[in-house]
């Protein structure tokens, strides 16, 4: 009981900062907010991409919402781990290649739960506006879950709140914007899969 | 009979001041959404009704509604007293500050100066008002401010638009944290036989710029035909400006007992008020215009951004701070 208050307190306190520091202010783009499992995919250049996608987020969606974080960043230390495991619900991931276990695992794991994730398919964070190219992972769940919905998100500003090198933010308002759903299709390939996802969020820039 | 009121009024205290401006400004207000309601039931009623003017009327009852929000936390912060005014004036600054930087296209180089404009140099310069330093209060930003932030900016070497960046964020920092300051700054001013009321002082400058506003758009939306100033700013025309302006002036004129004022003297302070705000919408639109935007932010429901609803504010504060200082204070 003491556990959940202290998590649902941590919850409020961190959207509560997010909104005073960057905003996050919501903009569907010829979209409407879909409570269907979704996997949201986003330009990843800050440490506060996840806060800023996770804030702006409609309360029944974001609780349903898992970011996918680095194991060696957010697994480390009692308040990362807090905040990344209780507070946000993470799904931590292996960064290091490993011989014997599928790095996606845990997203399987998730999304056969039902769970929806919000995932950064370029992999690393660079502090620029457009994004570098994607990875491959974004392919691989889309060919194993079908029936999850892709969103295309572009997070505008963060990149000048917090440019490369810097521990403090400066406030902008950042606008989260998505897009509408993009799908798999029949026969493509994941070269062609991975540049026309990462077109779309290129096009909400 | 006009003396008798005009002596009684001015001889009330300032808390009773105060009430009766509160809820001169909420009757105001119970008015103007009781005219929002019946306008929206009227549309819907309607099936023809066109949707420009759904929109129009859309937009009123969100203004009206942001009014009432807008007075709250302004009633809320008066009764706090000096630190709650302070305090309410800082957030303002803080979230001016973010919309102004959002729409400017700073560089990574930039990043310190910013970080210290922002969490040191508002709390700072807000410092200053609440402990009455009053000579480092005018020169903190347009002195120590204006030649720091570019040494600091230097450091890292990035060229780059250099000038340009240096003046966007110097003209940011005047706008948002400085001009917006003057208001709560009436606070300082030791005015003869006005001790302790300055507050109301605020009070009737505020009052006076967002009346202006709302009745130059009122008299806009009625008569306007001859535009000021269309590529600028397309919603301000001649006739808005002369009837919302003359009737602020004459409002302004009747808000005599809460300040230091004739009711001459509060007319043509009125006029001053009213003039410096009218040329800051038109300057401020032209700056958001140039940085490519239309609305400063959309934090207040039918508003816009927070500049958006202080850009009168930040151009007829210093001014009305300084004429009130120079002719008023001993």
């Amino acid at each position: 009981m003491l556990n959940k208050l202290t998590v649902k307190f941590a919850q409020l306190s961190i959207l509560g900062l997010v909104k005073l520091l960057v905003g996050a202010t919501p903009r569907w783009v010829n979209a409407a907010p879909n409570n269907a499992q979704c996997i949201y995919f986003t330009n990843h250049s800050s440490h506060l991409d996840t806060l800023a996608l996770w804030t702006a987020l409609p309360k029944e969606i974001r609780a349903k919402a898992r970011p996918v974080a680095a194991k060696d960043y957010w697994g480390k230390g009692l308040v990362k781990q807090f905040i990344a495991l209780k507070v946000l619900n993470c799904v931590l991931i292996d960064r290091e290649f490993s011989r014997h276990e599928n790095p996606l695992q845990p997203l399987f794991v998730a999304l056969q739960n039902g769970d929806s994730l919000i995932i950064f398919p370029e992999g690393t964070r660079r502090a620029q506006a457009e994004p570098s190219e994607f990875k491959g992972g974004l392919f691989h769940l889309a060919e194993a879950f079908p029936e999850v919905k892709l969103i295309p998100v572009y997070l505008d500003t963060l990149h000048r709140s917090m440019p490369k090198g810097a521990i403090l933010p400066v406030p902008l308002i950042c606008t989260v914007r998505f897009g509408g759903a993009i799908g798999l299709q029949v026969n493509e390939h994941k070269k062609d899969f991975l540049a026309r996802a990462r077109e779309a969020v290129l096009a909400l820039m | 009979m006009f003396n008798q009121i005009a002596t009684t009024l001015q001889n009330l205290d300032a808390s009773h001041k105060f009430y009766w401006l509160i809820g001169g400004v909420a009757a105001l207000l119970l008015f103007a959404s009781s005219i929002g309601w019946v306008l929206q039931r009227r549309i819907t009623a309607n099936p023809n009704a066109c949707e420009k003017t759904q929109k129009v009327v859309n937009n009123l009852v969100a203004r009206v509604n942001a009014w009432w929000v807008m007075i709250a936390v302004f009633a809320v912060a008066f009764l706090a007293g000096k630190l709650g005014t302070i305090l309410l004036f800082s957030s303002i600054s803080y979230f001016a500050l973010r919309e102004f930087i959002t729409l400017t296209p700073t560089r990574s180089g930039d990043h310190r100066p910013l970080f210290l404009a922002f969490f040191f140099l508002i709390p700072l310069h807000y410092y200053l008002i609440y402990t009455e330093w009053y000579a480092l209060f005018t020169i903190l930003i347009p002195i120590y401010a204006f030649l720091l932030m570019p040494s600091i900016a230097v450091l890292s070497q990035d060229t780059e638009h250099f000038l340009e960046r240096t003046a966007k964020i110097q003209w940011g920092v005047m706008i948002s944290i400085y001009c917006i300051s003057h208001a709560p700054a009436l606070i300082l001013l030791e005015i003869p036989n006005f001790e302790g009321q300055n507050a109301l002082l605020l009070f009737y400058f505020m009052l006076i710029v967002q009346l202006s506003d709302v009745l130059q758009y009122v008299f806009g939306n009625l008569f306007g035909k001859t535009k000021v100033a269309p590529i600028v700013s397309p919603n301000k025309t001649l006739e808005g400006l002369i009837g919302g302006g003359l009737s602020t002036i004459l409002i302004g004129a009747m808000m005599w007992w809460i300040t230091p004022f004739t009711p001459l003297q509060s007319a043509g302070m009125t006029a001053i008020i009213v003039v410096m705000g009218f040329l800051g919408g038109l300057v401020m639109s032209a700056i958001k215009r140039s940085l490519g935007a239309k609305d400063w932010g959309n934090m207040i429901e039918g508003h816009g951004g927070m500049l958006d609803r202080m850009d009168s504010v930040s151009f007829a504060a210093p001014i009305f701070f300084h004429l009130t200082r120079y002719l008023f204070t001993p």
